[in-house]
């Protein structure tokens, strides 16, 4: 299991006296943890809606499981983040066997391209991409040509003798 | 200008259907076939073995953890699913034809010398000289008919 899961969490503004049945707002969430999941769900709700964790309850988390794990998947996903000078939108795609390792692929790309954090990616929308004409970045499409094959050329075995010296250099290229 | 030949260079290719043995983790030493390429560095690979402590469940894999093997599997489908791998598996005889390369029988003498204990080793070393002694005595004879000629 990675480092993230995906939980549906659903929650409301506590009932008042004016308004006896409130909203339900469901959200799907990707957090470590059921308590930053939770947590989340409030960051949003609170942007979206008029709702505080202290007037709300949460009513339901629970975790969604990847329905096919052992195939791979193109993903597309839309994300929103704060750069030191502004707020970007993006649309990424990972080639993964789940969303949950694609939302972590999407927060290891950003923190190594654009030294983004957890904190500053807001996740808009994960989409699996079923046709592989729908795909639109080079960086995937090139994965899904047909027959593809490449060799790996340098090669650095592991030491395998404790040795500090040897007769012959390691040979890397075969 | 002379003439220049270009010849197709003999790497190993990263393909689907082919056949690599596990260098690292808790399955190391095991064979399992390349189902899927996911990028550059990893694979989705499945050992569908038969023999105990052999097999490989269907997962991704890093190719550093890896060795490509000169096995292949000939038009595997891509993605295609457990059972269609052990189907394939069994008709090309992989394990069979790992188990007749030199590589695999290195390994396998590698193994057995490894665990040997010193009095096996000792033993090794009376053998080897013994082998060796008749070796030299065949040259001698040889080398001496080639002088009185």
């Amino acid at each position: 299991m990675g480092r993230l899961n995906e939980y549906q969490v659903i929650g409301r503004h506590l009932p008042t006296e004016k308004q006896p049945t409130p909203k339900l707002y469901r959200m799907r969430i990707f957090a470590p943890n059921t308590v930053v999941a939770k947590s989340r769900f409030w960051y949003f709700l609170m942007k979206l809606r008029k709702v505080k964790k202290s007037n709300g309850e949460i009513i339901s988390i629970n975790l969604i499981h990847e329905r096919r794990p052992t195939t791979v998947k193109n993903f597309g996903i839309w994300i929103r983040y704060d750069s030191r000078s502004g707020t970007h939108n993006m649309y990424k795609e990972y080639r993964e066997m789940s969303r949950t390792e694609a939302v972590d692929a999407l927060y290891q790309d950003m923190a190594a391209r654009h030294r983004a954090r957890f904190r500053s990616i807001h996740i808009l929308k994960v989409v699996e991409i079923e046709k592989t004409d729908d795909v639109k970045r080079p960086y995937i499409k090139q994965l899904l040509s047909k027959n593809l094959k490449f060799p790996l050329p340098h090669r650095v075995a592991k030491a395998s003798t404790k040795k500090i010296f040897v007769a012959h250099r390691p040979s890397t290229f075969a | 200008m002379a003439e220049i030949e270009i010849k197709a260079s003999q790497w190993r290719l990263v393909e689907v259907g082919r056949v690599v043995l596990f260098t690292h983790g808790p399955f190391t030493g095991r064979l399992a076939a390349i189902v899927e390429i996911i990028d550059h560095k990893r694979a989705l690979v499945d050992g569908p073995s038969k023999k105990e402590n052999a097999s490989v469940p269907r997962q991704s894999v890093s190719l550093n953890y890896l060795i490509i093997t000169p096995i292949v599997i000939p038009k595997l489908p891509r993605q295609a699913g457990r059972g269609a791998v052990a189907k394939a598996w069994e008709k090309e005889e992989v394990e069979q034809q790992w188990d007749e390369s030199a590589w695999a029988k290195r390994r396998e003498q590698r193994e057995k010398r490894r665990n040997l204990s010193d009095f096996d080793r000792f033993k090794v070393l009376k053998l080897k000289k013994q082998a060796r002694f008749e070796v030299r005595k065949a040259h001698a004879k040889v080398r001496a008919a080639a002088k009185s000629s």
